[in-house]
């Protein structure tokens, strides 16, 4: 099972002198349990694309096939599309609006039309999820959180509609580092905890490069490229011509390897970096 | 307080000064600023780090008088910011762009936005076209003057707001956290603008932000947490405390802390590091 979009193509302002394809005949397959990222900079069709996963936007041609349903079928139901992707926007804490963190997490339950004791299960279930613990936060208004801490709470308000697959935009925007690795890892946890399928759309590529198990890259609309982190950042120059770039330690390996060291490049945390380096220059070492 | 570079009464001339300034945000809350003494040299470019809640954006808008001191005095070029007659002479000598570019355009097309400033001044129309064009030009936007601000990137749009603050002539410019919302293109625009303009124009630059790699081309660094000053110094003296860093939630770029990670392993390299040429030039010798 995945989603899959076949030659989807997405226009704005059709037919005024403005008309641009904001998506251009994008074949790409999400297969369940996955974790993959999504980048490209901004206007390179990223948030258009993922607003197509649960049928908020529709393709002006082509199709999205969501677990075997298309989304052009008439007997597709829309309402059930959105239970299995969730999607959770930008500053997704500026939708945070009820009193109590519970109210807030249960608003989606309860439209769902699940009795009072579910929807507790539930709200328990996504509150714990994103690390909170359910008794102390509860009760709290989401508005005395702190931004990471918000942010944690709008995406449990998606994950208590039990999504089979989490897309996230830019979930670590405007954080403070420890804002940003406590979403991450949260993330990082529920994946590997739920099995969730887990679309995670950023800019920073060091987050990309840590994460994901499988790149696709937007350009002006069009896939420009898609496989593993390996695969993608080898391609420094390439992504550099979109605007995009490497992780830091990836420009290290490779200017070492530049100079002349036979040294592995596809290496994206520091630890590694430093094994390798070990392994290469160690002979050096004035211990 | 670990502080490295006290030269900072030097004999140049300060453009801020922050006198012992605490502030709270009302009565019963704890104080959000707690004795800040800090000043910054005309042409400076200081950036400031700290987690959020740490103060640093209580610490802008206290400069730009949007807020006033509970304690203590701010001085902006000698005014203080408590003397309401003063208050458009301060916010003008020192202006702010703030994070989300599509709270600060107000105009339908780019000039228009730019002139905002100068048109409420009450500058003659002829002069006002001139500083226009010339705040667009220095930051490379005059080819989109007659573009609506909405079809614009966000680092376009934050280099329209930056232009904004220069068609007021201000000789700072206070950045909270401009590159937050933007893409890796879009912040190496505005990095360079803010850049040229210190380079360039002499612009005293005080940059918010949470990106250590914007952080590491100022000439000096500070890092607060909890309402205080608690790291001063150049980039190499700050981010060279790897742990005291990391202690008060921020990071370093990943070059430094593999260099500490080399060092450690018993590389003979400096601690220093910052840039990637400089650690892959140690390693090469």
């Amino acid at each position: 099972m995945s989603i899959k979009t076949v030659n989807l193509i997405f226009k704005y302002s059709e037919g005024t002198q403005f008309e641009t394809r904001a998506l251009d005949d994008i074949n790409i397959e999400i297969k369940k349990g996955d974790f993959v990222g999504i980048i490209g900079h901004t206007g390179s069709g990223k948030s258009t694309l993922i607003q197509h996963f649960n049928g908020l936007m529709k393709p002006d041609k082509g199709d999205i096939i969501i677990e075997g349903k298309s989304l052009k079928a008439k007997s597709t139901k829309l309402k059930l599309i959105r239970q299995i992707v969730g999607l959770v926007f930008q500053y997704p804490e500026y939708q945070l609006f009820e009193e109590t963190v519970y109210k807030d997490v249960a608003y989606g339950p309860i439209n769902l039309g699940l009795k009072d004791n579910e929807v507790e299960e539930r709200v328990k279930y996504a509150i714990e999820l994103v690390g909170f613990d359910y008794k102390e936060v509860k009760d709290k208004s989401p508005f005395d959180l702190s931004g990471g801490q918000k942010r944690r709470i709008a995406i449990a308000g998606v994950l208590a509609m039990k999504p089979q697959y989490l897309i996230l935009d830019e979930p670590t925007a405007g954080l403070d580092p420890a804002g940003r690795n406590e979403i991450l890892s949260q993330v990082e946890k529920l994946h590997r905890k739920s099995g969730i399928t887990v679309i995670l759309v950023s800019h920073s590529m060091e987050d990309i490069a840590r994460l994901v198990k499988h790149i696709f890259v937007l350009n002006k609309g069009k896939l420009y490229m898609e496989g593993t982190p390996k695969e993608i950042y080898s391609q420094s120059e390439e992504l550099k011509k979109i605007g995009l770039g490497v992780p830091q330690v990836v420009e290290i390996m490779k200017e070492l390897k530049k100079k002349g060291f036979n040294i592995n490049t596809d290496i994206f945390n520091i630890q590694d970096a430093r094994d390798e380096i070990i392994r290469v220059l160690g002979s050096n070492l004035n211990v | 307080m670990v502080t490295m570079n006290n030269n900072i009464n030097s004999k140049e001339e300060n453009i801020i000064e922050i006198n012992n300034v605490s502030f709270k945000y009302s009565e019963d809350e704890k104080l959000a600023l707690k004795n800040i003494d800090l000043n910054v040299r005309k042409g400076e470019f200081v950036s400031i780090l700290g987690h959020n809640g740490s103060g640093k954006s209580t610490l802008a808008k206290l400069i730009n008088s949007i807020l006033l001191p509970t304690e203590g005095d701010i001085f902006v070029k000698k005014m203080n910011t408590k003397e309401e007659d003063k208050l458009w002479k301060i916010r003008s000598t020192a202006g702010m762009v703030f994070q989300n570019p599509d709270n600060q355009l107000v105009g339908t097309v780019v000039e228009e936005d730019v002139a905002f400033g100068p048109e409420n001044q009450g500058i003659e129309s002829g002069l006002i076209r001139k500083i226009v064009d010339e705040s667009l030009k220095t930051v490379d936007m005059f080819e989109f003057r007659k573009r609506p601000p909405h079809l614009l990137s966000g680092g376009q749009k934050q280099r329209i707001a930056i232009a904004g603050v220069l068609a007021l002539n201000s000789e700072c410019i206070i950045l909270d956290e401009p590159t937050a919302m933007l893409d890796p293109s879009g912040r190496e625009e505005v990095m360079d603008t803010i850049k040229k303009l210190n380079q360039e124009q002499n612009k005293t630059i005080l940059l918010i932000t949470h990106f250590m790699n914007e952080a590491v081309e100022a000439d000096r660094v500070i890092v607060m947490d909890e309402g205080e000053i608690k790291l001063q110094g150049t980039p190499k003296e700050v981010f060279s405390k790897v742990d005291i860093i990391k202690e008060f939630g921020l990071d370093v770029p990943q070059v430094t802390e593999l260099a500490q990670e080399l060092k450690k392993s018993g590389f003979n390299i400096s601690e220093d590091i910052i840039y990637t040429e400089e650690l892959v030039n140690e390693l090469c010798q």
